[in-house]
């Protein structure tokens, strides 16, 4: 049956909207495929606005590998303004693809990509937008699945009423695999109706269907077990892993889309994985192991990329992009090739050392050296032992004086305030570090225009990570140590006016927590919010911290549980955890004991270059760190723009 | 001390190119600011061997005509190039239009003659089209309009409301009856038509036929200070004969060129350059 666009009947009300290229669609490279030469069709979304969505990698990848396979479809939406919403609403408009303008209610699967927590509410506004029911158990055959991915899907309990199912880890195989699971079961005709279909997602053991799962409580309101409820779904789901990403060299043809968004580049990810161990990096723990692309594929990715796009520059991203084996030799060779095109690159990596400070050298050799990052993450070396960032402060002082002795004006440092085990003297520490850093920096230039920007934030315990047994660090203790962080380093006026200090305060910090933290229970906050109209959380002049308080107070209220008890609450070992029935392969034991191990301020070494340290994945997921040095090359290409 | 660039000055212009481009269909939306950019990166993939200027930042030797306002539809906009090597015309306006979205088109290229474009565009030719307007309803408007010595109408900008007269620069209002044409039909729109829509929307995209009556503005407008712009005609005629179009008018910029203020008919403003030197593509027929 075709599906009619809802393009005629949204057009008239573009005219009446901000920024209306944003719902046109039409970005170069993007696909629009024959709705009826396919069986099985995905509504891609980023929960948050086109100019923060498209640049997403993860969702373009996912675009390309499911277009390239035939007979499958993927097309994709973001959420809309305000303003649009209530257009839409007013004239029944429902939520649509930017790329055909098909109802997302159309189509076989709806996919959501959640990079942070607090793309919930914008989850609900899309479904109540598409026509398809808040909460799973009132779908029927006729409503995409509706499935949710990301980093925050690693603990998705907190909508597990919403989705009918998740996707731990990388989305390249699974797409896949759930695609020939629908078609398999479309194919027969759909025997045994949605719920035949969720089962045979759950059987596959990779493909979390929260209804198949009963969460029992004890009377205290923690949780007493989780347990499959339907014979055939695993006790446990496993996390995804990509092998070999030399053969996963997508996006192949990236997006490029007329409206203006947050990254005017392409990016090619030189690696997925991390293991330096900093123990509040939720990201870092989640995507092991290591996995390099090889500097050959990294060459051609990057020299098709910007013929398929045009864009003028190039971000190599990962995790932590200085750590790739043959990182020097990407740069340089890549540095040699756009020589004189106009053509940039950027390698974001904070590292704290000399090694980073040359790679910025060359990638900038005729440009100019404007500022650079680095993240020691806490204010003093103790601080630094707790979270296993091993930098001391002497490392910073003789990186950053390299850095201004390079000709790079201005220093900008990342740090984190409500770490475990922190004092107000931990966070206050960073003024004296900030001072060090510009009397060298005024030493090694000899001038006295350089700059230092700190720039803090709440910590949040993640799941998964040594941290999520944590205590989050409640808001006001937060805004306080940052007041006096901003008093001391304010209170030197040699040394003010050259450091620049931004903070976010630490309200937002408790909701990212509850979210994150949180279990089943927590949905009825989120359906709260958005019912009084909260949207785009991530957005500070949307974000309504006293709204998510009504509304958990009034929610929770017939729960032995509220707010404080998710967020600035300690776990002890014997806690079952909400996400504890979803693998992302790291040994609970071995995460306990480096939990003991920060409290005992005993640092871990990263497993590239050191004796794995036994975190459990590679076991656990049957895989291996893949990492370089290939010792090949770059090719000679002629670029583009020469 | 500031660390200049090093090597030699970047190469001078050696040739310019005159571009009539065009904005149709859905991508009618797109900001002058969203084309910029995507002209810039359609330069680079197309590899048009643009000149830069020296400097750190060095920013390509490009000038872009006044452009049309967000929303409405263009048949003659206009920028300019400077090259650092000479190109064959045609492979390059292939190559453009290949780089760019289809909405965004590249129509004809001509090396530029001695003279600044900018001078010739001295007026715009638009087409509004009004559905659910009756024509006698349009015309009684427009006749109004047209004896008023001065139509003072507001627009928001960015510095607040501003005020200013819609009349003056007027030099031409007819109305015409859509309706019979089936206004907003594809196959009645001819070269206006948003030859873009078929792959970007398709399939099942077909505009619905609406019924009802629909007038269409013909109006000449010279360029001054304000550009006086579709929108400003619109508030004029709803201030002196209450016209309100029931549903929101579409705007078409069918050209951009000298004003021959006998006839009230714009010219083409590449005529000059293509009679000097040469063109690729289709001329403005308008
Ligand atoms: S299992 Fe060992 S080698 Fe694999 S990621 Fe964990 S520590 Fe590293």
């Amino acid at each position: 049956m075709p599906v009619e666009s809802v393009f005629p009947r949204l057009e008239p009300l573009l005219t009446q909207v901000q920024k209306p290229v944003q719902y046109v669609g039409g970005e170069l490279n993007a696909q629009v495929k024959d709705w009826d030469a396919c069986d099985v069709r995905w509504a891609l979304m980023y929960p948050d606005a086109y100019e923060v969505g498209l640049p997403n990698q993860g969702l373009q990848i996912l675009y390309e590998v499911l277009n390239e396979r035939e007979g499958t479809l993927a097309e994709r939406t973001y959420s809309v303004w305000p303003d649009l919403e209530g257009l839409m609403r007013e004239h029944g408009v429902p939520q649509f693809t930017v790329d055909a303008h098909r109802p997302v209610g159309a189509f076989d699967v709806f996919g959501l990509s959640f990079a942070t927590e607090l793309g919930y509410t914008n989850m609900l506004a899309a479904l109540d937008l598409a026509g398809i029911p808040l909460e799973a158990k009132d779908r029927d055959e006729s409503h995409p699945v509706v499935l949710a991915g990301g980093h925050a899907a690693f603990n998705p309990e907190p909508i597990a009423d919403f989705i009918d199912a998740a996707v731990l880890g990388d989305g390249e195989e699974a797409v896949l695999l759930i695609t020939d699971v629908i078609r398999a079961w479309k194919g027969e005709g759909s025997p045994g109706g949605r719920a035949e279909l969720l089962l045979r997602l759950a059987r596959t053991g990779s493909v979390y269907i929260p209804r198949y799962y009963d969460v029992e409580y004890l009377e205290d309101g923690r949780i007493r077990r989780v347990v499959p409820n339907t014979p055939g779904v695993p006790w446990r789901v496993s996390k995804h892993t990509v092998m070999n990403l030399d053969e996963w060299p997508y996006p192949k043809q990236p997006l490029v889309p007329l409206a203006e968004t947050v990254h005017e580049r392409m990016s090619v990810e030189v690696f997925r994985g991390c293991t330096r161990g900093c123990r509040f990096c939720q990201a870092g723990m989640i995507t092991r192991p290591v996995r390099e692309r090889s500097i050959t594929t990294i060459g051609e990715m990057v020299d098709a990329g910007l013929k398929a796009t045009g864009f003028q520059e190039v971000g190599l991203l990962s995790l932590s992009s200085a750590d790739h084996s043959e990182i020097a030799e990407v740069t340089k060779g890549l540095a040699d090739r756009y020589e004189g095109t106009n053509t940039s690159l950027s390698l974001p990596s904070t590292r704290v050392d000399a090694f980073n400070i040359d790679l910025a050298n060359e990638l900038t050799r005729n440009g100019r050296r404007s500022g650079l990052t680095f993240a020691p993450e806490g204010g003093t070396d103790r601080m630094r032992k707790v979270i296993n960032k091993m930098v001391t402060e002497d490392d910073l002082i003789r990186t950053v004086a390299a850095a201004y002795g390079a000709g790079w004006r201005q220093v900008k440092l990342y740090f984190m305030c409500g770490l475990p085990t922190e004092t107000d003297e931990d966070v206050v520490a960073i003024a004296r570090v900030a001072k060090r850093v510009i009397e060298t920096g005024r030493q090694v230039s000899g001038k006295r225009d350089i700059r230092c920007t700190v720039s803090i934030g709440g910590f949040v315990p993640k799941p998964h990570t040594p941290f999520q047994w944590a205590a989050q660090l409640d808001h006001e203790t937060t805004d306080a140590r940052l007041a006096k962080l901003r008093d001391a380093i304010r209170a030197d006026r040699d040394y003010a006016k050259a450091i620049g200090f931004r903070y976010h305060d630490g309200k937002p910090g408790i909701v990212e927590g509850l979210l994150s933290r949180g279990d089943r229970r927590v949905g009825k906050v989120i359906r709260a919010v958005y019912e009084d109209g909260g949207r785009f959380d991530g957005w500070s002049e949307h974000f309504s911290f006293d709204r998510w308080m009504a509304c958990a107070d009034s929610a929770l209220a017939d729960e032995p549980v509220d707010v404080s008890w998710y967020t600035t609450r300690e776990r002890d070992k014997a806690e079952v955890l909400p996400w504890d029935h979803l693998d992302s392969g790291l040994d609970k034991e071995w995460l306990w004991d480096d939990w003991q191990d920060a409290v005992d301020e005993v640092e871990v070494d990263d497993c590239r270059w050191n004796p794995c340290f036994d975190c459990g994945v590679c076991p656990q997921m049957g895989t291996d760190i893949q990492i370089g040095p290939t010792g090949r090359t770059l090719l000679p290409l002629t670029p583009v723009g020469r | 001390m500031a660390r200049t660039p090093e090597g030699p000055p970047p190469p001078p212009v050696v040739q310019r190119l005159r571009i009539r481009w065009a904005k149709r269909g859905r991508l009618r939306f797109t900001s002058h600011r969203d084309f910029q950019r995507a002209f810039e990166r359609a330069l680079r993939r197309a590899n048009v061997p643009v000149a830069y200027s020296a400097g750190f930042s060095p920013h390509p030797k490009i000038s872009y005509a006044g452009a049309a306002p967000t929303g409405t539809a263009s048949e003659a906009e206009y920028v300019e190039v400077g090259l650092q090597e000479r190109v064959e015309l045609e492979p390059v306006r292939a190559a453009l239009d290949a780089a760019l979205a289809p909405g965004l088109d590249i129509l004809e290229i001509v090396e530029a003659a001695p003279g600044a474009l900018a001078d010739r565009l001295e007026a715009s030719h638009w087409r509004i089209e009004l559905p659910g307007v009756g024509v006698g309803v349009a015309e009684a408007a427009a006749e109004a309009f047209l004896v008023a010595p001065e139509v003072k109408v507001e627009r928001l900008t960015k510095d607040g409301v501003r005020t200013f007269d819609a009349r003056g620069a007027v030099a031409r209002l007819g109305v015409l009856d859509g309706s019979a044409r089936g206004p907003l039909d594809d196959s009645a729109r001819g070269p206006l038509d948003d030859s873009a829509r078929g792959p970007l929307d398709a399939p099942g995209a077909q505009r619905e036929g609406r019924e009802g009556p629909c007038a269409i503005l013909d109006v000449v407008v010279r360029h001054g200070i304000p550009t006086v712009r579709p929108d400003d005609v619109l508030s004029g005629l709803r201030s002196v004969a209450d016209l309100v179009p029931p549903e929101p008018p579409r705007a078409v910029r069918l050209a951009q060129g000298p004003l021959d203020e006998a006839t009230g008919i714009v010219g083409d403003p590449l005529a000059h350059d293509r009679d000097a030197v040469g063109a690729s593509g289709i001329p403005s027929t308008a």
